[in-house]
């Protein structure tokens, strides 16, 4: 029965070790090559990488797309920097929709890439990441067809990854033959270093290369690494040996392997207990006690830590020390009660909603392992025994996508509260300026008319002096009071016409004469003048341009006055609508997602509540027949006892002076129970209580 | 008594396992509502891609838009610890880094420290940072820019070349 027993216990771990092998390596992480940039050409890309490297999928998600959006919608986007970084991001949003779970879309816009004209080393590329998605959502058939559309040579910096891939996708097709291939060539690579080993000892043992396999792992198990991760992978893979032996009965092996596993680590519960059981089984109860008691000092939420309450006890009755077996199944009864008790809460603590509650809580993104402690909080159930399932890869997916959705909800209130705050403001502007536009507009309008009227002048001063360049004509350059002569000279003339008796000869003379001095001054000036007029128009085209510049910004400002307010109504209202047809959506999966993690957690939580039962009747049982057995035995002492007494008695009345009879010696040492313990009262009192449920 | 009390668990037992049956999830639920999920991400992907657009538009036109953006070049020996940032003689962003983000600095993204909206012309910026190299040498320095707005949005990177105690300014 041990030996059946152990090997059942063997059985489910290395399945459940081998199950997790091949998951080694998280299969989608973020593609540092996908968000590496050489030289950043644009900010706003820049801006988007920022937030992907702090996994803030999302934000990057939303900036990359606004920017691809507005690219595609550019007159001439060869101008834009983003053009530089196009393609790149293009890329990048589908790995980073991989990151954020969006795989569908992040498999079609590779489906796209692999169907379109694009050199071969892309498309290797792509299909590369296309299989990583399908291996992601377990589909391994498709993520093969993936793999086999690569063709020729694959980029050096994804090679061993795909390489890698391909061997784990072979590994669940069941294909191990050809992943041990492909894992042999593997060996030695840096960044992949123990996770090869470990799935090529895996599929060595998969493919019935027992020796090959337990070999490859055993050189893993003795040095994987010095970090926290190599190190639990050595574990790990002392484990797996551990069990693996133990499933063959080579028992003196399994021990070794067991022992090798850390005392501390995350694997040592399940470690002690196979080491005890290896001992039990090769019939030495008292070192199997060894490992055992150690374990059940430790966190009594642990499957194996409640086992090794009920070995302990179990050791001890093989080792005929009936009445510490007693005492012990007294002590595992007393922790399955209370742990039944404490599982029972969390499952109404469950149903209540406390966990998705809690899930719900700011400090989900703020706290590291929430999930766990979360436990920590008022009615909240007891997350340790959820731990495994919380490991689990469907847990981590309703997990992630129930914490996605909530992000969402508390997003879209934030929007729906700044669509608010967009109106407020959008009315306080249409308040503030819808008063005072009209009246700034018939302003403007005279100021209009007045810089036309100025700007036409200027124009009919320029041709103006343009046309002096040609035609040269001092008179047009006179000064007021040159123009004032000349005017007075001609009037003179005038007066001397229509009255020639005035006119004399030295008034024609005088006439003549001042009419050439001016002349002669006008003459002699005129390229000074028309040098200055220029440089005068030149100055003039300055102020001029200040009052354009003035006149667009006052043009601009109205502008964007009227823009400030104007024409924001049904795009609001269209968002609004789509925020909060969003936010419906998102209650609803929310609820679905929330069942879902619900129901997991209580089917875990009811599984180990109805294992706990088990262990409880195995325990009332083993209890009673400890209590039996240590009575039988203590009657058969009892009995020895008064044969020895009566013995003694017999041979004092031979002797003239009878012997005080000595006390009572316990031939194994054990003390003997004076009278029946308490809880030697106790099945009967539950089995009646019992009944009468 | 132990035979009532067998029974009653085993009969208890297969109401749990009956149960849990009925309430098993199945794969094609989990995929439906994983498709619907992405679907519902997308959706809001768009909206706020919408939101974001609208946001700029209405809080900071491109007439008055100032932006600036923090980018450790060439520094991943460097840790920038914080940032003060002062435009027109005035505290416009302080900022203490956490881990992840200097990390995301240091590979070369870009943070927008600050938007703001000016007038056009000539706006004074003093820029002062602190940081320590890997060895835990303490780097501090301050620098000073002329931030010329003009009718366009106006983008200015401050990068900050850490192990040499030097801000460079670079309009975009």
């Amino acid at each position: 029965m041990n030996s059946r027993l152990a090997s059942a216990i063997a059985g489910a771990a290395l399945t459940a070790l081998c199950a997790v092998a091949v998951q080694a390596k998280a299969p989608v992480d973020p593609d540092p090559e996908a968000l590496h940039t050489e030289k950043l050409r644009d900010l706003f890309f820049g801006e988007a990488l920022f937030n992907a490297h702090q996994d803030k999928y999302f934000d990057a998600i939303t900036e990359l797309d606004t920017e691809l959006k507005q690219f595609r919608l550019l007159d001439d986007p060869e101008l834009d920097p983003f053009s530089l970084h196009f393609g790149q991001a293009e890329f990048a949003v589908g790995d980073l929709e991989l990151s954020y779970r969006m795989h569908r879309d992040a498999g079609r816009a590779m489906e796209q890439v692999l169907k379109g004209n694009v050199p071969q080393p892309i498309k290797n590329e792509a299909a590369f990441r296309l299989a990583k998605i399908h291996y992601h959502k377990q589909q391994f058939a498709d993520a093969l067809h993936a793999l086999e559309l690569i063709e020729g040579r694959v980029p050096e910096r994804v090679r061993a990854d795909e390489q890698f891939l391909r061997a784990r996708v072979y590994m669940q097709l069941g294909r191990f033959e050809e992943a041990v291939a492909l894992l042999k060539d593997l060996k030695g690579e840096k960044s992949l270093a123990g996770f090869v080993e470990y799935n090529l000892g895996i599929a060595l043992l998969k493919a019935g290369y027992t020796e090959k396999g337990v070999l490859e792992l055993d050189g893993l198990g003795r040095n994987a690494g010095s970090d926290d991760a190599m190190g639990a992978l050595q574990d790990k893979t002392n484990l797996l040996l551990g069990f693996q032996l133990m499933e063959a009965k080579e028992y003196e092996r399994a021990r070794t392997y067991f022992d090798r596993v850390q005392l501390s680590g995350p694997f040592s519960n399940q470690a002690l207990l196979g080491a005890g059981w290896v001992e039990a089984n090769a019939g030495r109860y008292d070192r199997a006690l060894v490992p055992w008691q150690l374990l059940a000092e430790r966190q009594p939420t642990n499957s194996a830590v409640q086992e090794a309450m009920l070995a302990v006890p179990y050791a001890y009755g093989k080792l005929d020390v009936h009445s510490t077996a007693a005492v012990n199944y007294g002590h595992a009864l007393d922790l399955f009660g209370a742990q039944v008790d404490v599982l029972t809460q969390s499952i109404q603590s469950i149903r209540e909603g406390k966990l998705l509650e809690a899930l719900r809580r700011k400090e989900a993104s703020q706290v590291k392992n929430w999930v766990v402690e979360l436990r920590k909080l008022p009615d909240a159930p007891e997350t340790h025994y959820l731990l495994d399932l919380m490991a689990s890869n469907d847990y981590q997916e309703f997990l992630r996508n129930y914490q996605d959705l909530n992000d969402l909800l508390e997003r879209n209130k934030d929007w729906l509260q700044s669509l608010d705050s967009f109106e407020e403001i959008i009315a306080l502007r249409r308040g503030y300026y819808e008063p005072i536009l009209p009246g700034l507009d018939v302003q403007f309008r005279q100021v209009d008319a007045r810089i036309k009227m100025r700007l036409e002048q200027r124009q009919r001063l320029a041709a103006r002096i343009e046309n002096l360049l040609i035609n040269r004509r001092p008179e047009l350059l006179a000064k007021s009071d040159e123009t004032e002569s000349r005017l007075i000279l001609q009037q003179i003339r005038e007066i001397l016409a229509y009255n020639p008796s005035l006119n004399s000869e030295e008034t024609e003379a005088r006439v003549a004469r001042l009419e050439g001095v001016l002349k002669f001054q006008l003459s002699r000036e005129f390229d000074e003048r028309l040098t200055e007029a220029y440089k005068h128009l030149q100055e003039l085209d300055i102020v001029v341009a200040t009052l354009q510049e003035t006149y667009q910004r006052y043009v601009r400002s109205r502008q964007a006055a009227t823009h400030s307010y104007e024409g924001y109504a049904d795009q609001i209202a269209s968002l609004r609508g789509g925020l909060n047809r969003a936010q419906d959506r998102i209650d609803q999966l929310m609820a679905r997602q929330g069942r879902m993690l619900e129901q997991l957690a209580i089917n875990e939580l009811d599984q180990r509540r109805s294992q706990l039962e088990s262990y409880q009747i195995k325990a009332r049982f083993a209890l009673a027949d400890s209590y039996d057995r240590a009575n039988e035995l203590q009657e058969q002492r009892a009995d020895a006892r008064k044969v020895e007494q009566y013995q003694q008695q017999v041979e004092g009345l031979k002797q003239s002076e009878p012997e005080e009879s000595e006390p009572a010696v316990n031939p194994d040492g054990e003390p003997l129970p004076t009278d029946n313990p308490p809880e030697l009262e106790a099945p009967e009192q539950e089995m009646e209580s019992a009944s009468d449920e | 008594m132990y035979r009532i009390l067998m029974a009653a668990v085993l009969l208890m037992l297969a109401a749990v396992s009956n149960a849990q049956e009925a309430s098993q999830v199945s794969r094609e639920e989990i995929r439906g509502l994983d498709e619907q999920i992405q679907d519902v991400k997308k959706d809001v992907i768009s909206l706020t891609s919408e939101l974001n657009r609208l946001e700029e538009k209405l809080l900071f036109p491109s007439n008055t838009q100032v932006a600036l953006f923090v980018s450790l070049p060439d520094s991943s020996e460097f840790s920038l610890e914080s940032i003060e940032i002062k435009l027109d003689n005035q505290i416009v962003a302080h900022h203490l880094y956490t881990y992840r983000e200097i990390e995301a600095l240091q590979l070369g993204g870009v943070q927008r420290i600050h938007t703001a909206n000016v007038q056009t012309g000539a706006h004074p910026l003093e820029v002062t940072y602190f940081g320590k190299s890997k060895s835990g040498k303490e780097y501090r320095a301050t620098a000073s820019y002329s931030v010329d707005k003009a009718v366009g949005p106006k983008f200015v990177e401050i990068q900050i070349a850490g192990n040499q105690s030097a801000i460079n300014f670079k309009d975009w």
